[in-house]
């Protein structure tokens, strides 16, 4: 029934399709996590705070990159920036810009949480010896809340390295476009997109084992 | 001048009121105890010391210095004194020399290396220079709160403050910590305690502050508080606690 070929396979299609949409894909994944996290930490801070002119825009932000899904946001934001600063931006760096603002607002969510984790005596015990808020943020809530989370922080990496198949919608060359094209040209899509998903499986599989030791680590260190 | 001098300040969350014009003086040298029922403000009143809590109206001036006025540098008052927290609050993060060195590095700009060696020297005088390399978690409650004390001592306070102490530690390690506030008080620190520990109170201090409903109750030289205090409320609190 199923007349599957993997004949065609070759280390040449390897280095030929796939490895250049496999480097952008990770190149992203990383990009947008580091990005996100910078970003996300910086909202959930202006979201703690008392100040309505800084929690009320993080929290409308948030709220609302959280309400929509993301392949609408990466076309949008495709479409319309070239409209704004009237040339056009090529279809990664959108995809860069658009992934790290997008998860910032899932990373801030989880920072928040992880400050919130976090004793208010330890903010005391930071001013008590004369830090300033920032440096009790840097030196003493964050660091916690960064271990505390870290285990969540990953697991939400794991799912943003799988959304950046939703680049397909501009056009980005990623893992999965590197497998449809190798498919198309030789006439064996179904092929190609079975060891697309083998290859997703394994990463994200394997990944998710490694936060689940991890996190087994971090309650004994608790 | 008064070392810290605490002017009819009063405090309040939303409609409650948890301070009521509270008035008194500290002066160098002088250890003063603040106790009174669980609810009276006591850790309230201490915290507005170095303005960790707010007050409304009021003033506290700490060697001169007002906490209340908004141009105050906060931080650098606060640096300059320390504070005993009852959960201890050391840094789970950092090891115990992080723990008394980072902020002498980071607010007073201390080199590593000074910073270190008087981390250990102060490490030595709490009895836990074994402890060093040890992050807080692997101590014990009370070996936590002599690092605590330590870790404020390392910024060489000019006063210092301390927030039920003992009161998270389990009775044989009560006294542990107990012995080193007293050596402290005997060398001439500036201490305000706000305590249950009656028998620290006659040994070292000098005045008992007594606090009911977020009031002064009785501010008395030892001798006369624990003779004959004047308020009933003071008299049937020091009995109950007296009592065993």
């Amino acid at each position: 029934m199923l007349n599957l070929d993997f004949s065609f396979f070759s280390w040449q299609v390897v280095s030929g399709y796939i490895v250049k949409g496999f480097i952008f894909s990770i190149e992203l994944t990383l990009i947008a996590m580091v990005g996100g996290i910078l970003l996300g930490t910086l909202l959930a801070l202006m979201r703690l705070s008392s100040r309505r002119w800084l929690n009320l825009p993080a929290a409308g932000y948030v709220n609302t990159m959280r309400s929509v899904p993301l392949v609408m946001v990466i076309l949008w934001f495709f479409l319309l920036i070239p409209l704004v600063i009237g040339r056009p931006l090529g279809a990664e760096i959108s995809a860069i810009i658009t992934f790290t603002i997008f998860e910032a607002a899932y990373y801030s969510e989880i920072m928040r949480a992880g400050i919130q984790s976090i004793p208010r005596g330890q903010v005391g015990a930071g001013y008590a010896l004369g830090m300033t808020y920032a440096q009790t943020m840097r030196l003493v809530v964050l660091p916690q809340a960064f271990r505390n989370m870290l285990p969540v922080l990953l697991t939400q990496t794991i799912i943003l390295f799988q959304d950046t198949s939703l680049v397909y919608a501009i056009g980005a060359y990623d893992l999965l476009k590197g497998f449809e094209i190798a498919g198309k040209n030789f006439n064996r899509p179904v092929e190609t997109y079975l060891v697309a998903a083998v290859l997703y499986f394994a990463i994200c599989f394997s990944l998710s084992m490694l936060v689940k030791r991890l996190q087994q680590r971090i309650a004994i260190i608790r | 001048m008064s070392m810290i001098e605490i002017r009819n300040i009063s405090k309040w969350y939303g409609q409650f009121q948890v301070l009521t014009d509270c008035s008194t003086n500290v002066e160098k040298g002088e250890v003063i105890v603040v106790c009174g029922p669980s609810g009276s403000g006591k850790s309230t009143l201490i915290k507005c010391v170095n303005g960790l809590e707010p007050f409304q109206t009021g003033d506290v001036v700490v060697d001169g210095i007002s906490v209340a006025d908004p141009k105050t540098n906060l931080p650098k008052l606060r640096s300059r004194v320390g504070m005993v927290f009852q959960h201890f609050e050391l840094f789970p993060h950092m090891k115990i020399t992080e723990n008394l060195a980072i902020a002498q590095v980071k607010v007073l700009g201390r080199g590593q290396d000074e910073a270190r060696e008087r981390a250990l020297k102060l490490l030595d005088r709490v009895g836990l220079a074994a402890h060093a390399h040890k992050y807080p978690g692997q101590l014990s409650g009370g070996q936590q709160q002599r690092v605590a004390i330590a870790r404020a001592l390392a910024m060489d306070p000019i006063a210092m403050l301390f927030d039920e102490p003992t009161s998270a530690l389990d009775p044989e390690m009560i006294n542990e910590v107990l012995d080193v506030m007293v050596e402290l008080a005997q060398e001439g620190m500036t201490m305000m305690v706000v305590t249950h520990e009656m028998g620290f109170a006659r040994k070292v201090a000098h005045r008992v502050i007594f606090m009911d409903q977020g009031k002064i109750v009785e501010d008395d030289q030892k001798e006369a508080f624990f003779g004959s205090p004047r308020s009933e409320r003071a008299q049937v609190f020091l009995s109950k606690i007296l009592q065993h």
